[in-house]
C-alpha cells in the first residue's frame, strides 16, 4: 500500500524539488534583492512621498491695485499651508506665464479697483486661475479659498466697514479652471498615459536588446566579426524608435476619438518632444541590457526603473504634493518632463519656449544615458 | 575579404599565421592560461587538446579579440593581437563551441548578415554559391534553429568562413557531431588547408587530432606537449600492454594500482595498460601470461593513452 501511495505522490520527491528551488532562489540575488527591494520602495513611496491632499502649491499674485487689503489678501495666502507665494507680479500676463510653463498652479489675481470696490461694499471680484491639467491637484486647496479671504479681510473691515467683513462675502471669489474648465480627469489621465505606456514598453522591448543576444550565444559570434558598439546599438534602438512612433500615434488617436481629449497645441512639436523622450527611454533600456545577465533580470531591472516613474511623475499623485526629496527623483526622470510636455502642448497650446525648461533636461538624460550605455558596453567577452 | 590581404602559398615562406609568447589569462585569482607560446606556421592544420577547462577556449577568445590577455605578446596574421584585434577579426574566421548563429533567422538571412558585416561585394551572388556549395539552396528559407547538429555546423562554418579568412579559429567544432558529418567536416577543412588557410582547431576526439599537421596539447593553462602525433607518443616515454579475451574486464581492477603501472584503460574490448618501466609492468603482468583465455602483447600507445596520462600527470581534472 505504502508503495502505491509513494508511486502517486512522494513527500521525499517533494522536498527534493524544495530543496532544488530554495538553493536557486538563493543564488538568484538579482531577483531576492527585488524581492526585498520593490516592497520597500512601495511602503516609502506610498508612505511618505504621496499626498492626497497636496499643500504648498506655487502660487504668483498678481496684484493691479496694491493696498493694505492686497497685502493681507497675499499674506493670507502665504500663511495657509495650501499656498507658497513664489512670486508677485503687476501684469496678469505674466503670471498667466508662470501658469503655461507648469512653474505654478495657482495665480491670485487682484483687479484694479479693488480697494474702492470693497470699501463701497461692491463685492468686487477676485480672480484665482488653476491649473486645471491635474484637477485632483489643485481641488483642495481651491475649497479653502474663500474662507482664506474672509479671514483674511475681517481684520482690516474695521470701523464702518465692519458690517461688510462677513456675511454677504464681501469679495466675489471668481476660480477659473484653465485648460481644462470642466475638470475632466480623462485629459490628465490619458496624456499622462502616453508618458507611462512608452515608459513601459520602450525601456522593456531594448532591456533585452544585449540580453537576449547574451543568452543566446550570439553575442560572442557579434563580437567576432567586425561590428562596432555604436553600430550594434543603433541597430538595436532604431527599430524601437518605430515602434515608439507607433504607439504615440495610436495613443493619442485613441485619446483624440475615444475620450475626446482637446488637443490645440501643435502635434508637430509633440513629436519632436516624444521623439526625444523615446531616445531617452531606449538608452535607458539598452544600458540595462549590457547589465543584466538574463531576461529575467532585465525585466526586472525595467520594473524598478518603471515604479518610480509612474509614482513619482505627477502620472499618478499631484507632483507638487510630494515632499521636495521626491519632487527631486521626480525632476531627474524623463517621464516627468514629458508629461508636463504632453499636457501643456496638448491642453495649453504651449509653444517651443514654454516647453523647453522641460525639454532639455531629457536630451540630458538622454546623453546621460547614452554615455553609460556605451561605457558599459563590453567589445569583449571580459 | 580585407583589401591588404592576399593569399600566400601553405606554409612554404615558414611565415607564422599565429605567433604568440607568454598568453597569460586570469580569471579572479584562477590562471585559466599560463604563459603559453603558440607558434603556428601558415597554411597549417594545427590540433589543440586539453580536458575540459584547460585554456583552450579561453586562448582561442584571446586570439581572435573577444578576450584581453592579461600578459603575453605577439602576432596574428603579422599583426599585433593585443592592439589590432579589429584588423585580426576581418581575416579570422571563429566558430563557437555552441552554435551562434541566429537560430530565429532563416539560413540565407543568416549568411546575407554576415555577408554584409564584412562588407563582401557581390553579396547576393556570395550567398546564392555558397548556399549551393552547402547542398541547401532548396532549404534556405528554412529557419537555422530548425537545423540538426550536424546540418547547423556545417552552416556556422560556411558563414565563418564567407569572408575568405587567412585564419580559421575553430572551438570544438564536432561536439556532439554525427561520424558521417564529422568525416566531412574534416575534409572541408583540408581542403581550406590546402587553399592556404591556417586552422587551429580544438578537439576531444583522437582521430581528428591525428589529422593535424601538429597537436598543442594544454593542461591547466600550460602546454605540456606539442608536436607531430608520432612526435607526442615517443616523447611520452610510455610502455603500453593490451590485454584481450575472456576475463580481461576483471583484470583491469586487479592490476590498477600496482607498482609501475600508471593507468589501466579499456579501447573497445582491448585493455590498454600503460606504464614508465617495462619490468615493473612485465612483473605485474607475469601471473597472467599463462592464463590461455588472455592474450597479453605489447603495442605502440595510442594517442589516447598519452592524452590520459599528460591529462593525469597534470592535474588536470574534468573542470
Amino acid at each position: 500500500m505504502n508503495a502505491v501511495v509513494e508511486h502517486i505522490f512522494s513527500v521525499r520527491r517533494v522536498l527534493a524539488m524544495l530543496g532544488k528551488e530554495f538553493i536557486q532562489m538563493r543564488r538568484d540575488r538579482l531577483t531576492l534583492g527585488m524581492l526585498i527591494g520593490i516592497p520597500l520602495m512601495q511602503l516609502f513611496l506610498f508612505g511618505y512621498a504621496i499626498n492626497m491632499v497636496p499643500r504648498h502649491l506655487a502660487t504668483v499674485v498678481s496684484i493691479s491695485d496694491p493696498g493694505p487689503f492686497a497685502d493681507s489678501i497675499v499674506a493670507a495666502f502665504s500663511n495657509s499651508s495650501f499656498f507658497d507665494v513664489v512670486h508677485a507680479t503687476n501684469s496678469p500676463d505674466e503670471a498667466r506665464q508662470w501658469l503655461a510653463e507648469g512653474k505654478a498652479s495657482f495665480v491670485v489675481e487682484i483687479p484694479a479697483n479693488f480697494s474702492r470696490d470693497l470699501v463701497r461694499g461692491a463685492a468686487p471680484e477676485l480672480l484665482v486661475e488653476t491649473d486645471a491639467t491635474d484637477p485632483a491637484a489643485g481641488s483642495y486647496a481651491i475649497g479653502a479659498v474663500p474662507t482664506l479671504i474672509t479671514t483674511a479681510l475681517r481684520d482690516d473691515m474695521v470701523g464702518p466697514l465692519h458690517a461688510r467683513a462677513t456675511a454677504p462675502p464681501p469679495v466675489n471669489v471668481v476660480i477659473h479652471n484653465l485648460y481644462n474648465p470642466e475638470n475632466i480627469t480623462q485629459y490628465n489621465i490619458v496624456p499622462g498615459l502616453l508618458g507611462v505606456i512608452l515608459t513601459m514598453t520602450m525601456v522593456m522591448a531594448t532591456s533585452i536588446a544585449l540580453t537576449r543576444e547574451r543568452e543566446r550565444g550570439t553575442y560572442e559570434n557579434l563580437l567576432a566579426m567586425p561590428t562596432r558598439p555604436v553600430e550594434i546599438m543603433i541597430g538595436k534602438i532604431t527599430p524601437n524608435i518605430f515602434v515608439g512612433a507607433f504607439q504615440c500615434a495610436l495613443i493619442l488617436a485613441v485619446a483624440r476619438f475615444v475620450f475626446h481629449v482637446p488637443m490645440i497645441g501643435s502635434l508637430w512639436l509633440l513629436a519632436a518632444a516624444a521623439t526625444i523622450y523615446i531616445m531617452a527611454l531606449l538608452a535607458v533600456g539598452y544600458t540595462i541590457s549590457t547589465i543584466a545577465s538574463n531576461q529575467m533580470q532585465a525585466m526586472q531591472m525595467t520594473f524598478f526603473f518603471f515604479l518610480p516613474s509612474i509614482m513619482l511623475s505627477g502620472f499618478i499623485f499631484p507632483f507638487r504634493g510630494m515632499p521636495a526629496w521626491a519632487q527631486w527623483i521626480g525632476e531627474a526622470m524623463p517621464i516627468t518632463h514629458f508629461l508636463r510636455i504632453v499636457r501643456g502642448i496638448l491642453l495649453k497650446n504651449n509653444g517651443p519656449h514654454e516647453i523647453w525648461p522641460d525639454v532639455w533636461p531629457m536630451i540630458l538624460f538622454l546623453f546621460a544615458a547614452g554615455f553609460i550605455a556605451v561605457r558599459r558596453f563590453r567589445r569583449t567577452l571580459d | 575579404m580585407s583589401d591588404s590581404a592576399s593569399p600566400r602559398p601553405a606554409g612554404t615562406d615558414g611565415a607564422m599565421a599565429i605567433d604568440v609568447r607568454g598568453l597569460t589569462k586570469r580569471f579572479g585569482k584562477k590562471v585559466a592560461v599560463n604563459g603559453i607560446d603558440i607558434a603556428v606556421p601558415q597554411g597549417q592544420v594545427w590540433g589543440f587538446l586539453g580536458p575540459n577547462g584547460s585554456g583552450k577556449t579561453t586562448t582561442i577568445r584571446m586570439l581572435c579579440g573577444l578576450l584581453n590577455a592579461d600578459a603575453g605578446e605577439g602576432t596574428c596574421l603579422g599583426l599585433d593581437f593585443r592592439t589590432q584585434s579589429e584588423s585580426i577579426k576581418r581575416e579570422t574566421g571563429y566558430m563557437t563551441q555552441k552554435f551562434s548563429f541566429w537560430e530565429d533567422l532563416s539560413i540565407r538571412e543568416n549568411l546575407d548578415f554576415v555577408a554584409s558585416v564584412y562588407s563582401l561585394p557581390k553579396r547576393r551572388q556570395l550567398v546564392d554559391q555558397t548556399l549551393e556549395k552547402l547542398g541547401l539552396e532548396h532549404r534556405r528559407h528554412q529557419l537555422a534553429g530548425e537545423l540538426s547538429g550536424g546540418w547547423k555546423q556545417r552552416l556556422a562554418l560556411a558563414a565563418c568562413t564567407l569572408h575568405s579568412p587567412r585564419l580559421l579559429l575553430l572551438d570544438e567544432p564536432t561536439a556532439g557531431v554525427d561520424p558521417k558529418a564529422r568525416r566531412d567536416f574534416w575534409n572541408e577543412i583540408h581542403t581550406l588547408s590546402a587553399d592556404g588557410i591556417t586552422v587551429l582547431v580544438s578537439t576531444h576526439y583522437m582521430d581528428e587530432a591525428e589529422r593535424c599537421d601538429r597537436i598543442v596539447f594544454i593542461s591547466v593553462g600550460n602546454i605540456v606537449a606539442r608536436g607531430t602525433v608520432p612526435e607526442i607518443i615517443a616523447a611520452s616515454g610510455l610502455i603500453t600492454f593490451t590485454v584481450e579475451g575472456e576475463g580481461a574486464r576483471a583484470l583491469a581492477e586487479r592490476l590498477r594500482g600496482l607498482p609501475g603501472i600508471e593507468f589501466v584503460a579499456f579501447f573497445g574490448a582491448l585493455l590498454h595498460v600503460s606504464g614508465y618501466d617495462r619490468a615493473l609492468l612485465e612483473k605485474a603482468l607475469a601471473p597472467y601470461r599463462g592464463d590461455p583465455k588472455l592474450k597479453i602483447s605489447e603495442t605502440t600507445p595510442s594517442l589516447e593513452d598519452v592524452f590520459i596520462q599528460l591529462q593525469q600527470n597534470n592535474g588536470g581534472g574534468n573542470a
